[in-house]
């Protein structure tokens, strides 16, 4: 079992990404925070929600790593659960946007004909839009929250994961040991969770992978609009947000927030690069 | 298409190129009737699919019956939906958005009001990034120096990977806090303008220069470029003359699809630096609930979003003529 | 007769690889050589340096000289090769599919070329291009000149491609695999063009082809290439009577004799070495049939008996 896991991972080409020496920097920034947000409550040197009037603003040092913002909160505790938030909302978002991009692409993509067309204009429609925008859509319709937010980041990446399965189920529909299998009297349905479905899925993550940076930097975007996590749920953007108002007296309540989105979002490029190269799916990616 | 045969009569193929163009032009705007219908459609829903009476959306709490009743006989409120619809696009046809809720004025005021700042900003920053876009990007696929090559590459994954808020900031905290050069917000004068642009300008900058010099880089390896060699002429000729509008097409394209994205980021700045605009407007109509604004401003961007592609698109076809014809 | 072009002992490197080495030839004004051999044997790679277009793919000329019309092009400043490439030099390429720029009109293309070496304006330029078409034989010239590339066949843009070459009335034209890339019927059409200009205009041609058959019909002189070396060369009479080289006589015994087959097809063992691994000694004797232990150690020299030369140890026995 735990074998075939290990085969399953290298088939995903994440040992070979890990490899190259900018694959293990960007993957290991990638581990480490994972591990971070997952054991926050247990990591984290204060409460992220205790106040300390007392010792508002006060500059990165000891015992406030980087410093505390306007209402004495530690900056570190607060970074740390908001990757919690971040990270979850969209991982979350983008497992939506998979899973109904995915189902809706392989329908298409087998279908074909009219519903072929009507599916793809639609999601194209989505596409062409600019995913901020979108976003405000749904915060118009739902109201300023974190629900929104997810449906927002899950809408804005369906037209891709759609697209991309779509063409690659096209494109395996025509290579012929689909045919072979079709002769040899398999069913439509059996046919495509088999066999075109596993074969499509190497870019599919990839892609996914990316879409959950950018979904980060949406994620951050609204909550710094004040249209994402609502208070006192801690979110890189809404920290950001509030320290904008002490930006001549606390600027690091917005540097270091800033800081590991930022970082956040490079490693998951640079990373998802090395998968791209380590899989050689360059082409079927570009080819949507 | 036919291919052109030996001894074949040529005049029947030669086209008059710019009745060529109108004609796609034409057929653009004939798709964009579908996207638009579509898109108000769902904008029009937003008003209805929130919980409670429409009517409760459009009106200030606590307004006399009279009023609610005027509003109602206005959009039809009493009306099948469809109608109702047909209702609310007519009034935007006149410019007639409604009434702004919380400013207590008329929707059209706030976006006349508030359009020449979006404009200007939107079309500074897309000005910037195109031209220091293609600057950085010809650059580093014509020098061939691999420092440079770095410096472009790591431009390109920050420029695509850092929050815009989050650099309009810093920039802030750089020029306006430490340095004091520019002022921190506002749009009295042109200084005021800087650090939008900037902030805009920095993504689309890494996403054209990343297009150019793919495409100069793809360009250069054809045969066609050989040939130019060999006719005689120099270097910049070829570039300029040939290899860059190349470039310029996939540029063009490219472009024309993240126009939104520039308008994202316009959206962005205008909130950042606190800038008239219609972005700063729907923000701030979407934390304040005030549908009417809301409706009219999202209408304009989204306006703004397929005239963009357009313009994109007739420019394509008007650099490359496989384009135009390849849509006969 | 005057000598128009003399490569002597030319060879070329592209970073650490040697593709060309000991390339010699010679065409005399008003003639016609022939330059054979299999794709790889550094054919197009010859056009390409005389055409001083190393610099784009990063390579260089290592030994030899150019000479061309009493002046040396192997170190000439890439200014005075500009005025010669286009101006003195015309250059036919093998694909026409993508010889010319898909974003703009073929006449302004075409027109370039006189504006640049002969400095003619706008107008003359343009009126001299619709002459050259029709001379062409390109049917309505003055409309074919507002079309794009992407309208045209194959045929016709390979003329444009020639007009392109001739448009300042150069002294020399070199036609790298001209016919390659089109349809057979065409083929012929446009190399009859080509010897017919070669007449008319007084131009020296350097063909450069895969196919022995065209240079037995077209060419006064022929050199065949082999591995980035020439192997053999001379009068085309003297070649196709008395091919001395190995390489030589194979590559005629490739050639299809008239319509009824009285015996197979002949086709040569194994395939070109790549650049990367050229054999030592003679480069052809891991698929010669007459190698021995020699061919192997020592680089054949060129021996010349009356109107031809082979580089092989075993040309003089060759020839009895």
């Amino acid at each position: 079992m735990k074998a075939r896991a290990f085969d399953a991972l290298d088939r995903l080409g994440i040992g070979r990404a890990f490899s190259s020496s900018l694959g293990l920097v960007s993957g290991g920034f990638l581990v480490i925070l994972i591990a971070v947000a997952l054991t926050a409550p247990w990591i984290t040197p204060f409460d992220y929600a205790a106040q300390q009037l007392g010792n508002s603003n006060a500059p990165p040092g000891w015992p406030h790593l980087l410093g505390t913002d306007e209402f004495g909160r530690d900056v570190l505790s607060r970074v740390i659960f908001g990757a919690r938030t971040s990270l979850s909302v969209s991982a979350t978002a983008i497992g939506i946007s998979v899973t109904v991009g995915m189902t809706l692409g392989a329908a298409a993509g087998y279908i074909g004909g009219m519903f072929e067309r009507a599916v793809m204009t639609v999601v194209d429609l989505t596409w062409s839009f600019p995913d901020i925008l979108l976003a405000l859509i749904f915060v118009a319709i739902i109201g300023p929250g974190l629900t929104s937010t997810m449906f927002a980041i899950a809408i804005a990446y369906l037209a891709q994961f759609t697209r991309l399965t779509r063409a690659q189920i096209v494109r395996l529909k025509r290579e012929t040991f689909i045919e072979a299998t079709v002769n040899l009297g398999a069913k439509p349905g059996h046919i495509l969770i088999r066999h075109l479905l596993p074969n499509a899925i190497a870019p599919v993550i990839v892609a996914a992978m990316l879409a959950v940076g950018d979904g980060i930097i949406l994620e951050a975007t609204l909550g710094f609009f004040g249209l994402g996590a609502q208070p006192p749920t801690p979110s890189w953007g809404a920290m950001m947000s509030s320290g904008t108002a002490q930006l001549f007296l606390a600027p690091w309540v917005i540097i270091f927030p800033g800081l590991v989105v930022a970082m956040t979002v490079i490693a998951v490029n640079l990373f998802g690069d090395e998968l791209i190269r380590a899989l050689d799916i360059r082409d079927r990616l570009r080819g949507t | 298409m036919s291919a052109f045969s030996f001894g074949g009569s040529a005049d029947t193929r030669v086209q008059n190129g710019s009745g060529m163009l109108l004609r796609y032009t034409f057929r653009r705007l004939l798709m964009l009737i579908p996207v638009s219908i579509s898109i108000s459609v769902v904008i029009f829903m937003i008003v209805h699919l929130l919980p409670g009476d429409p009517i409760d959306n459009l009106i200030r709490v606590g307004s006399s019956p009279e009023a609610r009743e005027r509003l109602a006989t206005k959009y039809g409120l009493d009306r099948p939906l469809i109608t109702q619809y047909f209702v609310w696009m007519g009034n935007m046809f006149r410019g007639d958005f409604g009434q702004a809720i919380v400013l207590r004025r008329p929707v059209s005021d706030l976006i006349m009001q508030n359009l020449p700042f979006s404009l200007t900003l939107g079309g500074l920053a897309f000005a910037f990034s195109s031209v220091v876009g293609m600057t950085l990007g010809t650059i580093s696929a014509v020098v061939r120096n691999p420092i440079l090559e770095r410096f472009v590459r790591g431009f390109i994954l920050l420029g695509s990977t850092v929050p815009g808020f989050w650099l309009a900031l810093l920039l802030i905290l750089l020029f306006s806090v430490t340095l004091g050069w520019l002022p921190v917000s506002g749009a009295k004068t042109w200084s005021a303008l800087v650090l939008p642009v900037l902030t805009i300008g920095f993504g689309g900058i890494a996403l054209v220069a990343r297009v150019t010099r793919v495409a100069l880089i793809d360009v250069r390896h054809e045969d066609f470029v050989t040939l130019l060699h060999a006719k005689g002429l120099s270097r910049s000729a070829i570039l300029f003359r040939h290899l860059l509008p190349h470039a310029l097409v996939p540029v063009v394209t490219i472009l024309a699809l993240r126009i939104g994205w520039i308008l994202g980021g316009a959206v962005t700045a205008e909130f950042v630096f606190g800038r008239p605009g219609l972005g700063s407007l729907l923000i701030r109509a979407l934390g304040q609930r005030d549908f009417p604004v809301i409706q009219g401003s999202m209408l304009m961007l989204a306006l703004a979003v397929m005239l963009g592609t357009l313009i994109g698109d007739i420019l394509q076809a008007a650099m490359d003529p496989r384009i135009r014809e390849a849509s006969k | 007769m005057s000598l128009i072009l003399r490569v002597d002992d030319l060879g070329v490197a592209i970073g650490a690889v040697k593709p060309l080495s000991g390339v010699s030839f010679s065409l005399d004004k008003g003639e016609t050589l022939g330059i054979v051999g299999e794709s790889g044997s550094g054919k197009s790679l010859t056009a390409m340096t005389i055409m001083g277009l190393l610099p784009l793919i990063g390579g260089r000329v290592t030994t030899g000289s150019i000479m061309f019309d009493g002046s040396e092009l192997a170190d000439l400043p890439e200014t005075a090769y500009r005025k010669l490439r286009g101006g003195r030099i015309g250059l036919i390429t093998q694909n026409p599919m993508t010889s010319l720029d898909p974003l703009r009109k073929i006449g302004p293309q075409v027109d370039v070329v006189a504006r640049l070496h002969l400095g003619l304006d706008k107008r003359a330029a343009r009126a001299r291009t619709v002459e050259l078409l029709g001379d062409l034989r390109i049917p309505e010239p003055a409309s074919i000149y507002y079309l794009y590339p992407h309208q045209l066949s194959g045929g016709m843009k390979q003329r444009i491609v020639i007009a392109m070459a001739l448009a300042a009335d150069p002294d020399l034209l070199i036609a790298d695999e001209p016919t390659t890339a089109l349809d057979v019927t065409v083929q012929a059409q446009i190399i009859r063009l080509l010897l017919d200009l070669v007449t008319a205009r007084n131009l020296s041609l350097v063909l450069i082809t895969h196919d022995m058959s065209v240079v037995a019909q077209t060419c006064d002189k022929v050199v065949v290439m082999y591995a980035g070396r020439a192997i053999e060369r001379g009068a085309v009479s003297a070649i196709f009577d008395r091919p001395r080289h190995p390489y030589t006589q194979a590559l005629i015994g490739c050639i299809p004799r008239g319509l009824t087959v009285t015996e197979p097809l002949k086709s040569i063992e194994g395939t070109v070495p790549s650049v990367a691994h050229y054999p030592s000694g003679c480069p052809f004797h891991p698929r010669c049939p007459r190698a021995e232990d020699i061919c192997a150690t020592e680089p054949p020299s060129f021996v010349q008996d009356r109107d031809s030369a082979a580089a092989c140890h075993f040309a003089m026995a060759a020839a009895q």
